[in-house]
C-alpha cells in the first residue's frame, strides 16, 4: 500500500515540476516586451554599434586627405602575428632634408586578432578602430588593405 | 562463418568500444572520448586531445609579454578577462609594481562578471546536454546582457584582451557602473527562474544525483579545483586562499559540499553565480578614482628568474609560471590550465554509469576545450 502511495507521490510531484518549468516558459509567451533577438540584418539601417567595438583598423584622413602616420613603424613590432606591414619611403621636404615617410600601411584584417595594441601604442593616434564588422568577401585577398589612401599626406605639425 | 559471428555477439566479455566526439555536440568542442561499453553501462573511458592544440606556450616564447595576454585569451575563452588577468599579475609580481587601487578594482569586477557569463553558458549547455532546449536559450538571453557591457567597455565580447601589464588598455565607460547594476538588479529576479526551469525539474534530479560521485579523496589526489572540486568538499578557491587583485577587502564565502555528484557540481555553480553578485554589488559603487593603468617602459624586460601566479578562473584554478632570462621574451611559459586537470578524473568518475550518463558528468565538470589542448 505505501508503495503504491509512494509511486503515485512521485508521479503527482514530477508532474508539478514539470508544471512550474512550463510555467515559466509560458509566461514569456505573454509577454511580448521580454523579447531580445534583434531583427537582423533586417535592422542594418539603425544598428549602432558601441563606440569602442574593434571592428576593423583604420587610419583616419582629414578633408584634405591627410592622415597623422609618420611611418615609424611601432604598430609593426607591436603587432603580435605580423598583420601590419609598413613601407616607408624617403621623401625631401621644403626646406630640402631627407625624410622618411610612410608609403603604404599594409593591414591583414584577415590575420587581424584585435589586440588593440597597434591603436595603443601608436605615439601620433594615426590609427584608430571602426565600427564596421560585415567583412566577408568572396576573395582572401581582398582582406589585405592599404590604410593610408592613394595621395594622401603627412598632416602639418605632425612630428 | 555462422558459428564466428555468433560468438562476437554472445561473447559476454566482448566490450563494445565508441568514439565519442572529436566532433559530438555534447564534448563542447574537438574532444575525442573512446569509451569501451559493455551493454550500456561504461567500463572504460579514455579521452583524447590535441585537436585543437595551436602550440600556445611554444608560441609565448617569441614574442613580448603585452603580446601574450591576446594568446591568453583563446585558452579559456570563457573566461579570457580572468586569463589576462593571470599572467598580467605575474608580470606585475616579477617587476614588483604597485598596482592602483582602481585597477585592482576593475578587475575584480570584471572576473566576476566574466565567471557569471562563463556559468551562464555552462548552465545554458548543460541544460541542452540534458535535453532541455529552454536552457540554451535562457542562458544565452542572460550572458547576451554581460557581453554588451563587455562590448561597450572592452570593445570585444568574449575574447575581451582588456588587461596589459601595469593595468588596463582603457578607463571604464561612463555608463559601465549603471549597465553592471542594471545587470544586478535584472539578474537577480531571473537567477530564480533557472531554479524552477531545471533545478528542481524531476527528470533532471533522476538524471544528476547520485551519478558520477567524486569523493573528497579523489578530489585532492586529482588536483579537481574549481566548482567541481568544491561540490567534493575541496576548499580550494584561490580568491579565498591567496587573495589577489581586491578579494581581499570583500566578503564572500566560499561554496562548498560535500556529496561531489552531479547534482551538486551544479548547484555549487548555481550559487556560485549568486556569490559573484555579491562580489560586484559590495565594490561597483565604491570603485576608487586614480589612474587605470601605471606607466610601463615600452618594453618590458622581467629580471632572471621564476615567477607563478595562480588565479580563480570560472572552471577551478590557473597557474601561470613564467622563467625568464632577462630578455624581452619569456624563456618559457607553463600554463597549469584546470580544465586539463579536470578532465582526467573523468575515467574514474564516469566508470560503471551508463552512456547517457557520461553526458552528464563531462557537462557537470565544464571542460572547454581549447583550455585543455592549449
Ligand atoms: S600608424 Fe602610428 S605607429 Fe604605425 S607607423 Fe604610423 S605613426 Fe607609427
Ligand atoms: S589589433 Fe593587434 S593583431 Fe590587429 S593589427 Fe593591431 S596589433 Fe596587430
Amino acid at each position: 500500500m505505501r508503495s503504491i502511495i509512494n509511486y503515485l507521490k512521485e508521479i503527482v510531484f514530477g508532474v508539478w515540476s514539470l508544471m512550474k518549468g512550463m510555467k515559466v516558459t509560458g509566461s514569456y509567451f505573454f509577454r511580448p516586451g521580454t523579447i531580445v533577438t534583434q531583427k537582423y540584418p533586417n535592422n542594418r539601417k539603425d544598428l549602432v554599434m558601441f563606440d569602442r567595438f574593434k571592428g576593423e583598423v583604420v587610419m583616419p584622413h582629414n578633408e584634405k586627405n591627410e592622415h597623422k602616420c609618420t611611418g615609424c613603424g611601432i604598430c609593426e613590432i607591436n603587432c603580435p602575428n605580423g598583420s601590419i606591414e609598413i613601407i616607408s619611403k624617403s621623401i625631401v621636404t621644403e626646406d630640402g632634408k631627407k625624410k622618411r615617410a610612410i608609403d603604404k600601411h599594409i593591414y591583414r584584417l584577415g590575420m587581424c586578432t584585435f589586440c588593440a595594441l597597434c591603436v595603443k601604442t601608436c605615439p601620433s593616434n594615426a590609427i584608430a578602430f571602426a565600427q564596421g564588422f560585415e567583412h566577408a568577401v568572396f576573395n582572401r585577398a581582398l582582406l589585405i588593405k592599404t590604410l593610408n589612401k592613394p595621395g594622401s599626406q603627412l598632416m602639418k605639425g605632425v612630428e | 562463418m555462422e558459428e564466428k559471428v555468433k560468438n562476437i555477439t554472445t561473447d559476454e566479455q566482448q566490450e563494445y568500444v565508441i568514439n565519442m566526439g572529436p566532433q559530438h555536440p555534447s564534448t563542447h568542442g574537438v574532444l575525442r572520448l573512446v569509451v569501451s561499453l559493455k551493454g550500456e553501462i561504461v567500463k572504460n573511458v579514455q579521452p583524447h586531445i590535441g585537436y585543437i592544440h595551436r602550440g600556445i606556450e611554444k608560441m609565448c616564447e617569441s614574442i613580448t609579454y603585452p603580446q601574450i595576454i591576446h594568446l591568453t585569451d583563446r585558452m579559456d575563452y570563457l573566461s579570457a578577462h580572468i586569463n589576462n588577468e593571470a599572467v598580467c599579475l605575474s608580470v606585475e609580481k616579477a617587476l614588483e609594481v604597485d598596482i592602483p587601487d582602481r585597477v585592482k578594482v576593475i578587475r575584480t569586477i570584471m572576473s566576476e562578471l566574466t565567471r557569471i557569463q562563463s556559468h551562464q553558458l555552462w548552465w545554458a549547455s548543460f541544460g541542452m546536454d540534458l535535453g532541455g532546449l529552454t536552457c540554451f536559450f535562457y542562458g544565452l538571453r542572460d550572458r547576451e546582457k554581460i557581453l554588451d557591457i563587455f562590448e561597450e567597455t572592452c570593445g570585444s565580447r568574449m575574447i575581451v584582451s582588456y588587461n596589459c601589464p601595469g593595468g588596463l588598455m582603457y578607463d571604464i565607460h561612463p555608463n559601465f557602473q549603471k549597465r553592471v547594476k542594471d545587470f544586478i538588479k535584472y539578474f537577480r529576479k531571473i537567477l530564480p527562474e533557472y531554479d524552477q526551469l531545471l533545478t528542481g525539474n524531476v527528470i533532471f534530479h533522476e538524471r544528476s544525483k547520485g551519478i558520477g560521485k567524486l569523493s573528497l579523496k579523489d578530489a585532492i589526489s586529482y588536483g579537481i579545483t574549481g566548482p567541481s572540486g568544491r561540490a567534493s568538499g575541496f576548499s580550494c578557491d584561490v580568491r579565498k586562499h591567496e587573495p589577489y587583485s581586491a578579494y581581499d577587502r570583500i566578503i564572500f564565502k566560499e561554496i562548498l559540499f560535500t556529496e561531489g555528484d552531479t547534482y551538486h557540481r551544479y548547484v555549487a555553480r548555481i550559487e556560485e553565480m549568486w556569490e559573484s553578485m555579491n562580489i560586484i554589488e559590495q565594490l561597483i559603487d565604491n570603485i576608487p578614482d586614480g589612474p587605470f593603468a601605471v606607466k610601463m617602459k615600452p618594453i618590458i624586460k622581467l629580471p632572471e628568474g621564476e615567477y607563478y601566479q595562480r588565479v580563480e578562473t570560472a572552471r577551478g584554478e590557473l597557474g601561470v609560471y613564467i622563467i625568464s632570462d632577462g630578455n624581452k621574451n619569456p624563456y618559457r611559459v607553463k600554463f597549469r590550465s584546470p580544465n586539463f586537470v579536470n578532465l582526467s578524473v573523468l575515467n574514474q568518475i564516469a566508470s560503471g554509469f551508463k552512456i547517457a550518463d557520461l553526458v552528464a558528468i563531462g557537462g557537470s565538470l565544464d571542460l572547454v576545450i581549447p583550455d585543455i589542448d592549449r
